[in-house]
Formats: C-alpha cells, structure tokens, sequence
C-alpha cells in the first residue's frame, strides 16, 4: 500500500474542514479502504467528538512526535469501521510542538499501511495549516458560498501552489438551494469561475450535519441524508469514479459541463 | 440612473450578482498584491511618463485589471488628444 495524503483545508474557520474530514474518512472506508484521519489542529482538536471517539483517546499526535509511544498506539482504532482510524491531536499543547518535518515523517511511516492519510488542517495560514500542508499529495479546499470564505480560499489556494502542492480542488461547503435559486447565494459556477479550480464535491446545508455532530456518527454512516449522499459521491471522486453531479450539487446542467471542462484543463 | 432605472421595474441587481463582481476585484487585487490606491499610483505615474511624448487626455485614461481563468491582465486604455500638436 502507498496511501495517498490529503489536506483538507479553508483559511478561513467554521466553513466545515473537521465535517469534511470526518466524513470522508468515513465514506472511504466504506468503499474498503484503510484510511487513518490526523487531527492538525492541536490546542482545538474536534476531529475526536465529531466521529465520536473522545472517550477513547490515549495518546496523541504530540506523543508520537515527542516520542512518548508508537504511531500504533495513539492510533484509535473506529468499531463501526474497523479499516478506520484516528489519531487524536494534543489539547494542552499548541502548534509548534509539531514541526512540518514531523509530518512527514509521520505520513512517510504511516503510508505503508493505509490507502489514505486525511489531515484536518487548522483555520488560518500559520504553523498548523504549514504542518498540514507539508506531506499533502493533494488539498482539498472547504469553502462556502459566501464572500470571506471565498476570498481566505483563494488565499489557500495560491499558497499550495506557491509550495508545488497545487492544484488543490475545491470543496463547496453549505450551498443552500433555495437561496440560490433566488439569486442570493454564490452559485457553483460562480464560485468555479472565481477560484478557477477543479470541483470535486458539493455539499448542501444540511440539519442532519448538525445531529450528526451531536451524536458522534457522521452524516455518511448512513445514507439517508442529502449531505451524507454528497459526502459519499465526493469519496467515490477521489477513488477515481465518475460521478455526475447530483441535483442539490446542480444549480443547473451546465454546471456538469463545467466541472468536466476543469477537470480536463485541472490534471 | 441605472440603479434608479432597475429599482422603477423592480430589477434591483441580485445580491449574489453583487458578491461576485466584488469578489472579482477583490481577488485580483490579492493576488497581484497591489491596493486599489497604488494602481492609482501607477496610473498617475504612467499619465506623467506618456506625456513627456504624447499629448494625452489625462482625466480620460482607464487602467484596470482583468482576469480570465488563471490569466491576469493590466489594461490600459490611454487616448490621445484630438489636437494632437504636430511638430515643425
Ligand atoms: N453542510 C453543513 N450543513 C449544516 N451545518 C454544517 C455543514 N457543514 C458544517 N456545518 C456546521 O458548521 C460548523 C463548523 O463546522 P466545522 O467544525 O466542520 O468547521 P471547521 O472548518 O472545521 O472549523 P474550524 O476552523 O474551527 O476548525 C459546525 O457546527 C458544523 O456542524
Ligand atoms: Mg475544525
């Protein structure tokens, strides 16, 4: 195995990287793959409550790279999905305790094992997104269709590619249908042709995320929910699938030729 | 006038509309790291140069900057006075 590390990060906070992250570890070890999430947001870790594995931790990421215990140990082990794993970030420290040369190391010791590698980066653009950054093979940017958040992404993006990590692709986080239909909210095409870079989900606004959050149990364990259905078709695209945008994903059927066009122009 | 036009027939511009030409700007001007106040700078400068040889309108020259793509652009737009002061 030679997993694949990816990124995922916004610049800005609170548009859903901790979401993203925890549901596409889940929804690609669905589809039978090993995948291991590292939280890189030491002082703030959430990727633990968000899957629901808080009372379980041990050891964390700081413990591995001080030297404390083995990558094995600090790795927590999901029941649900037993090809899925996390390893907690520190709470009590703060980001420079991880240098972005401990990452990849880490990611270089871990890739042997998994198929993926999938880091929650931290908002902002200092040490924790730098850690994050260091051993990606690709980024995945949250965004949401609204001004700042577009703006920080942009930001991101230019950053990844300044460090040759680039191209990043996009993920469109909270896209409300309704308010977009209705001329107010950013589309996916425009936020496409703003940002200029290849689309690889579209999640909608969704209640279930926020049950999902309360319950421990990421929206894609099941797949009765719009966001999980989106979360599990942006998986599938990064195993490679095909798969066409859906309808909430849509704003309407350009929006697939769009996709195909950056997706052609992209890699 | 356009703004009182498009109010009259209820067509007030979509605030989704709005974000996006804002953005638009906004964006070019972060990633090409220059202010709205140092294009105008620029401008003032390029005004300053071009009329040590030709007799420009300096209140008529439009400079701005496009994007297409990953593709940027800084478009000037200068025209020359129509008395243009031929030499003997
Ligand atoms: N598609 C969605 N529908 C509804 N709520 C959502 C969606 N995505 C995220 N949220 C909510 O938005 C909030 C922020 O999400 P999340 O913690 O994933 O963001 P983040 O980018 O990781 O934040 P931070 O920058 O603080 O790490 C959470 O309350 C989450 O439940
Ligand atoms: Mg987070």
């Amino acid at each position: 195995m030679n997993a694949k590390v990816v990124t995922i990060s916004s610049g800005k906070g609170g548009v859903g990287k901790t979401t993203t992250s925890a549901n596409l570890a889940v929804a690609l070890a669905q589809e039978n793959q090993k995948v291991v999430c590292i939280d890189g947001d030491i002082g703030l870790r959430n990727l633990d409550v968000i899957l629901g594995l808080e009372n379980r931790i041990v050891y964390d990421l700081v413990d591995v790279v001080e030297g404390r215990c083995r990558i094995r140990q600090a790795m927590i082990r999901d029941k649900r999905l037993p090809e899925l794993f996390l390893i907690p970030a520190a709470q009590t420290r703060d980001k420079s305790a991880v240098s972005p040369s401990d990452m990849i190391r880490l990611c270089e010791e871990l890739k042997d094992e998994m198929d993926w590698i999938i880091i929650d980066s931290p908002a902002g653009i200092e040490r924790g997104f730098r850690n994050a950054l260091a051993p990606a093979d690709l980024v995945l940017v949250v965004t949401n269709p609204e001004v700042s958040s577009v703006r920080d992404a942009d930001r991101i993006i230019g950053l990844v590619e300044a460090e040759e990590k680039g191209p990043a692709q996009l993920i469109l986080n909270r896209v409300n249908p309704a308010l977009t239909k209705r001329g107010d909210m950013l589309s996916t095409d425009d936020v496409l042709e703003l940002l200029a870079i290849k689309l690889i989900g579209v999640i909608p606004e969704d209640e279930s995320v926020i049950v999902a959050s309360n319950r421990g149990q990421p929206v894609s364990f099941a797949n009765n929910s719009k966001a999980g259905q989106a979360f599990h078709n942006t998986a599938k695209r990064m195993l490679g699938e095909e798969v066409p945008f859906m309808d909430i994903e849509a704003n309407n059927g350009f929006i697939n030729k769009l996709a195909k066009m950056m997706k052609f122009r992209g890699d | 006038m356009d703004n009182f036009l498009e109010k009259l027939f209820g067509k007030e511009k979509k605030s989704a509309n709005t974000a996006k030409e804002r953005l638009k700007l906004v964006l070019i001007h972060d990633r090409t790291d220059i202010t709205p106040g140092q294009l105008e700078s620029l401008k003032n400068e390029i005004i300053d140069v071009i009329s040590k040889y030709i007799h420009i309108e300096p209140n008529k020259v439009k400079i701005n900057m496009t994007q297409e793509g990953k593709e940027h652009r800084l478009i000037a737009d200068i025209p020359i006075s129509s008395t243009p002061n031929r030499r003997k």
